[in-house]
């Protein structure tokens, strides 16, 4: 039993509120948007192949997410999320851990999944859900999963992965991996229940868990100004006792030596940790959505010139270890890998009809294997209907 | 091989895997060191340490993400919620993320290794949320499996089977007979199948259908049948999710009459899901039509449980007519 906090607080002899607003929460800024460093700057573990390679994977993302937000509109896949503007989130996250450390996602950390080597085809054949699909067809695009990359498959109900997260990191510790867990949210799922139990339970049982907001100021239409009224989520980690840091989102050097310190500490220490990074979502929540009926172009354009990716090509520049040649050879090169691999994935066949029961267990009970055999007895009785299946059924 | 209750039976499950598995923890409100509100949990703590039997924070929705995470890494994550009135806060985890785990990654992930034991049922003046049968909920998710044991011996083996199953699966435990129910349970490890209907006993005339503390009901109103040379075939279901549709077929095709009988409200329940099925499978074998007796649709009551109760003169009741009709 702990109750210390009640003989070592200080006694006042009047009620006297602590202010809502009273935590103060500093923001950590490495890298200026011209290419420089702030003065006193302490960088992260970085190499000119680290650089790279993140550099490349910040390029990937906005190239596909450019074709992909066209192949929406073109009615080439149903549905597309792009990252636009806050990809140094997610792609520095990954750069800042190991490849055996678990990434838990909310939906718009592709870029992390890109940074652990996840091919163009395999994006491609996940949007297109044929049968060539690790998710076998079964989730909307851009939910992606790999279980040799450690990314867990997006789930969409919004915060389930944050208790989630707390324990499968306690599983690690308890079996003393070198591994942690990167549990990614949004300032807008902060709001979930799951977001207050998953910091708890981690902070209670001391789960090596980092959990990574993207404050990226809007949930689809709602600002956050009318998500939260308090300083938004850093302090909250504060009130569960979880040593928390807050970043500029944009400033990918900053993401990375975030979440180097914070797996060290979490490895360390066996503990959680929490980062809040402010960023801005530039582009739509979905194809499905349009921010034009509830912002203003003066707003973005105003984000638009803390470009995250604009920032590390100016360092890159800076260091000498990118040009503009590159820079023009790389992005040629990978909008036509795009529309190749999108020409390829539309032409793959659709799962078989067999993936509609496996995998709800790991053997489909006698009920549905008699619910599959009338499916299939029906589907060839009328064949014309069902065009992708018919064909194929055995 | 002992007389032991089926609290006990419960502790020797979650012993035996606890001693073979490393990887196997066992967490919820007040299990640690207090051993569980009902002891069921007891002394597991003391023998495998802080970090493998522990108290969570009172957040079901918490203990259930938790447990699908730790699941998913690899874990054996056997999650207690206090009393199954209280899973509701979890519904979200449970039917949205350990149900669909595996279909939604394409079995790249699946969280097969996670077990949720919760007592249920009513019958202990515990009023309305402490009394509760919820299984028809969960028992509408594709992806789990559902599963209530009837008595110690039972409760050892389905359990141990349950944790040791390859899918999620909620083990509702009959909080009324934790003490009440007493029976010889071998000390080794052993385990009962899944998906498997036991006929309790064998009979001709009519077929009678329960899961969990009902069937102890059910027997009561068989006896009193039987007194009236009604020849009754007892069919304990044990596990809700997949049902075994077979042993309940064939067993209404040799009777020709059947009665089911459920704790819970009548509208909706399992038991109206099994009568379904059956009359299609038995359509024509059966002389009467299918007696549903279930608790009333109302909110379970506190001073006039009795009179709400599926009892056994209501089955009885139930029996009787079909065998007139």
């Amino acid at each position: 039993m702990n109750t210390d906090v009640y003989s070592e607080s200080p006694v006042v002899h009047q009620p006297a509120f602590i202010d809502g607003h009273s935590v103060e929460i500093p923001i950590l800024k490495i890298l200026k948007q011209d290419g420089s460093i702030y003065d006193n700057a302490v960088l992260p573990e970085i190499d000119q192949e680290l650089a790279t390679k993140t550099y490349k994977t910040l390029a990937f993302h906005r190239v596909l997410d450019e074709r992909m937000v066209a192949a929406q509109r073109q009615g080439r896949i149903s549905f597309y999320m792009a990252a636009l503007g806050e990809e140094a989130a997610s792609v520095g996250g990954a750069a800042g851990l190991k490849d055996q450390d678990m990434i838990m996602a909310q939906y718009r950390e592709q870029g992390a999944l890109m940074f652990r080597g996840f091919s163009l085809e395999n994006f491609m054949n996940q949007m297109f859900s044929n049968e060539k699909d690790l998710g076998k067809g079964r989730q909307m695009p851009i939910h992606y999963g790999s279980n040799a990359l450690n990314y867990m498959t997006i789930s969409s109900p919004l915060g389930t992965q944050i208790p989630q997260a707390a324990g499968y990191a306690y599983g690690q510790k308890l079996q003393g991996l070198d591994a942690v867990t990167i549990c990614y949210f949004g300032e807008g799922a902060a709001s979930e229940g799951d977001f207050h139990a998953g910091l708890n339970m981690a902070a209670v049982h001391q789960a090596p868990v980092i959990f990574f907001c993207r404050n990226n100021g809007y949930a689809i239409s709602t600002p956050s100004d009318e998500q939260y009224v308090g300083n938004g989520i850093a302090p909250r980690g504060v009130g569960y006792g979880i040593k928390t840091l807050r970043i500029d989102g944009n400033d990918i050097l900053a993401v990375i030596s975030a979440v180097q310190v914070a797996r060290e500490y979490a490895i360390k220490e066996g503990k959680p940790v929490l980062i809040e990074a402010m960023s801005y979502r530039l582009g739509a929540h979905s194809t499905s959505d349009d921010p034009s009926g509830y912002r203003t172009r003066e707003e973005e354009a105003k984000w638009q010139e803390h470009d995250p990716i604009l920032r590390m090509k100016n360092w890159m520049l800076a260091q000498g270890w990118w040009d503009e040649t590159q820079e023009s050879a790389l992005l040629e090169k990978l909008r036509e890998d795009v529309l190749a691999a999108v020409k390829v994935a539309e032409k793959v066949a659709k799962p078989p009809v067999e993936d509609l029961i496996t995998d709800v267990y790991d053997q489909a009970p006698p009920l549905l294997q008699r619910q599959f055999n009338d499916l299939k007895e029906h589907i060839k009785k009328y064949p014309d209907a069902y065009p992708f299946t018919a064909g194929r059924i055995k | 091989m002992a007389k032991i209750n089926l609290l006990q039976a419960i502790n020797s499950a979650l012993d035996t895997v606890m001693a073979e598995d490393d990887s196997a923890v066992c967490f919820g409100e007040d299990v640690g060191h207090f051993g569980g509100v009902f002891r069921a949990t007891s002394g597991l703590q003391e023998k495998y340490g802080k970090s493998r039997c522990f108290n969570t924070p009172l957040v079901e929705q918490g203990i259930i993400g938790f447990a699908n995470g730790l699941a998913a890494q690899g874990s054996t994550a056997i999650a207690e919620i206090q009393f199954a009135d209280y899973i509701f806060p979890a519904f979200d985890q449970i039917v949205n993320e350990s149900a669909k785990f595996r279909y939604r990654s394409g079995n790249e992930f699946n969280v097969g290794k996670l077990t949720i034991r919760t007592p249920y049922g009513g019958g202990i003046a515990g009023g309305l949320y402490h009394s509760q049968s919820p299984e028809a909920y969960f028992a509408h998710t594709p992806g789990l499996k559902i599963v209530v044991p009837r008595n110690p011996y039972q409760a050892k083996g389905l359990l141990l089977a349950s944790i040791r199953d390859d899918n999620p699966v909620i083990f509702f435990e009959p909080k009324r007979l934790y003490r009440a129910s007493v029976g010889e349970v071998p000390d080794e490890d052993y385990q009962l199948p899944l998906g498997k209907a036991d006929v309790v006993q064998q009979g001709s005339d009519i077929t009678v259908l329960a899961w969990g503390a009902q069937v102890e009901i059910v027997e009561k109103a068989v006896e009193l049948a039987e007194k009236d040379g009604i020849s009754c075939e007892v069919i304990d279901l044990r596990t809700i999710l997949p049902w075994d549709v077979e042993t309940v077929a064939n067993s209404v095709v040799k009777t020709g009459r059947f009665v089911i009988s459920q704790e819970a409200p009548l509208t909706a329940g399992f038991a109206s899901e099994i009568a379904a099925t059956i009359q299609q499978e038995c359509f024509l074998h059966l002389e009467a039509p299918i007696a549903r007796v279930c608790g009333m649709d109302t909110p379970y009551p506190l001073a006039l449980e009795k009179e709400y109760a599926a009892d056994h003169l209501k089955i009885y009741e139930a029996i009787k007519n079909s065998m007139t009709y």
